[in-house]
């Protein structure tokens, strides 16, 4: 399990605990997180989980893989911190990593 | 009026195969989608990526899912209305009137809603102002070319849409292309193109801008554009385009009275039947315990709701269980000649 806290747009925090392998898409989807939307699933295909990661997290994430960028393109008030939530796994190195939800997803 | 037996919402995969199923067994359909084209989110996401886990299929294409699929529902001849999405969904009697967009009408007996995960809209710019442009001098879409003649336009976005069109336009227009980042999604010939227009001055390009307001009275005047760093530019002209891809949104269907439960329609599984008698809903848009987002599990879903479409087209008829291998009915609706 790795401590995981989401921030939503009116400022409100949610810690949850997310099972290692899972990723930080699915841990807003399972603990009912409002503001990520994930309307592809997880196959990269809609940005639709856009999350805005604390600068501090940011290297020690895995590297975007080709298409998130192309992807991100599409989200919800893009900046150079923006990721997809599915492709964000869950990992013990991660474990306080903290994500502020975009207003909007689209 | 469409008289017809069902009425499908959705030619995604799920749709398609649903049709092929009630062509089977004797019903008939028509399939109205939002998109231009046929093959939903197969199409319009991943034309060109390889899915591996269609049975029997090692190894396609969005593209050729769905003209596979089309091939298999050929004999049926179905009628589509595409560019057109449902709106209001009213119980007349034993059947159901069913308008859309564009002003049609429909009366069938039964709906099957396979709608993915709700009908494809363009994303939108985040900044208030444009709204009050949108569909005059800013536009998501190009109906006509020809407005454009002369004038000054800043398209933003980085995929092909936008690449395309900036390299059209800069025949007739003066174009600013704006994007968020060096890099582009769009086609590697469609870039090296547009560099080539702006290192000639026929297309200005700005990288690693974003938008940061419109201005204007009644028609645009200008754009001001946001540097990564934060320096402000601000760009005369007279149309603004967003080309952002497309957002999935339900939109009415959220009107209807179904049980929507986080975005998905709850259904049976005994022939995906919602809360309401004569709805079904199929695909990436129904839920229920076990529920996987997979074609295949569409394909089983739209199987079983045909069946459960049966009787409501014909209630004094009983639906005989038959295989497509043996059975001669199924066989010559089909088409195929003996």
């Amino acid at each position: 399990m790795a401590k995981i806290t989401y921030r939503t747009h009116d400022n409100k925090t949610h810690t949850v605990d997310v099972q290692k392998g899972l990723t930080v898409m699915e841990g807003a989807i399972q603990n009912d997180i409002p503001g990520i939307d994930a309307d592809c699933g997880g196959g990269m295909a809609c940005a639709t989980c856009h999350v805005y990661v604390k600068e501090e997290w940011l290297d020690k994430l895995p590297t975007k893989e080709d298409g998130e960028e192309d992807m991100l393109d599409m989200a919800f008030e893009p900046k150079s911190n923006s990721r997809l939530s599915c492709q964000l796994i869950v990992s013990d190195e991660l474990d306080g990593l903290e994500v502020n939800i975009p207003s909007k997803q689209g | 009026m469409n008289k017809t037996d069902v009425l499908i919402i959705g030619a995604g995969p799920t749709g398609l195969f649903c049709a092929h199923q009630l062509g089977i067994i004797g019903l008939n359909c028509e399939i109205v989608d939002n998109l231009d084209k046929t093959g939903g989110q197969c199409i319009e996401l991943y034309p060109d990526k390889p899915i591996y886990d269609i049975p029997a299929v090692p190894e396609c294409t969005g593209e050729e899912l769905t003209n596979n699929l089309l091939k298999q529902i050929k004999p049926f001849n179905i009628k589509f209305h595409l560019n057109e999405r449902v709106e209001e969904l009213k119980k007349n009697q034993n059947r159901w009137n069913v308008k859309t967009s564009g002003g049609l009408e429909f009366d069938v007996a039964a709906i099957v809603i396979a709608g993915g995960v709700g009908s494809f809209e363009p994303r939108k710019f985040s900044v208030k102002e444009c709204e009050k442009f949108e569909g005059k001098s800013l536009l998501y879409s190009i109906k006509d070319k020809s407005i454009f003649k002369d004038k000054t336009i800043s398209i933003f976005g980085g995929g092909d849409s936008a690449l395309d069109w900036a390299i059209e336009l800069s025949n007739t227009s003066n174009v600013n292309l704006i994007h968020r980042r060096d890099g582009f999604s769009g086609a590697e010939a469609s870039v090296q193109k547009v560099k080539e227009l702006n290192d000639k001055g026929e297309i200005n390009l700005f990288t690693k801008y974003q938008i940061d307001s419109v201005n204007g009275d009644k028609n645009i005047e200008s754009v001001k554009i946001k540097h990564d760093e934060g320096e402000i530019k601000e760009i005369k002209c007279d149309y603004v385009l967003g080309f952002f891809g497309l957002i999935m949104q339900l939109g009415p269907i959220l009107d209807w009275g179904l049980n929507i439960n986080k975005k998905n329609i709850e259904v049976n599984t005994e022939n995906f039947e919602t809360n309401i008698n004569g709805i079904f809903a199929i695909g990436d848009i129904c839920s229920y315990p076990g529920k996987l987002k997979l074609i295949l599990s569409g394909f089983h879903e739209g199987a079983l709701a045909a069946r459960g479409c049966f009787k409501y087209v014909k209630p004094d008829e009983k639906l005989r269980f038959e295989f497509t291998t043996t059975s001669k009915a199924a066989q010559e609706r089909l088409g195929i000649k003996k």
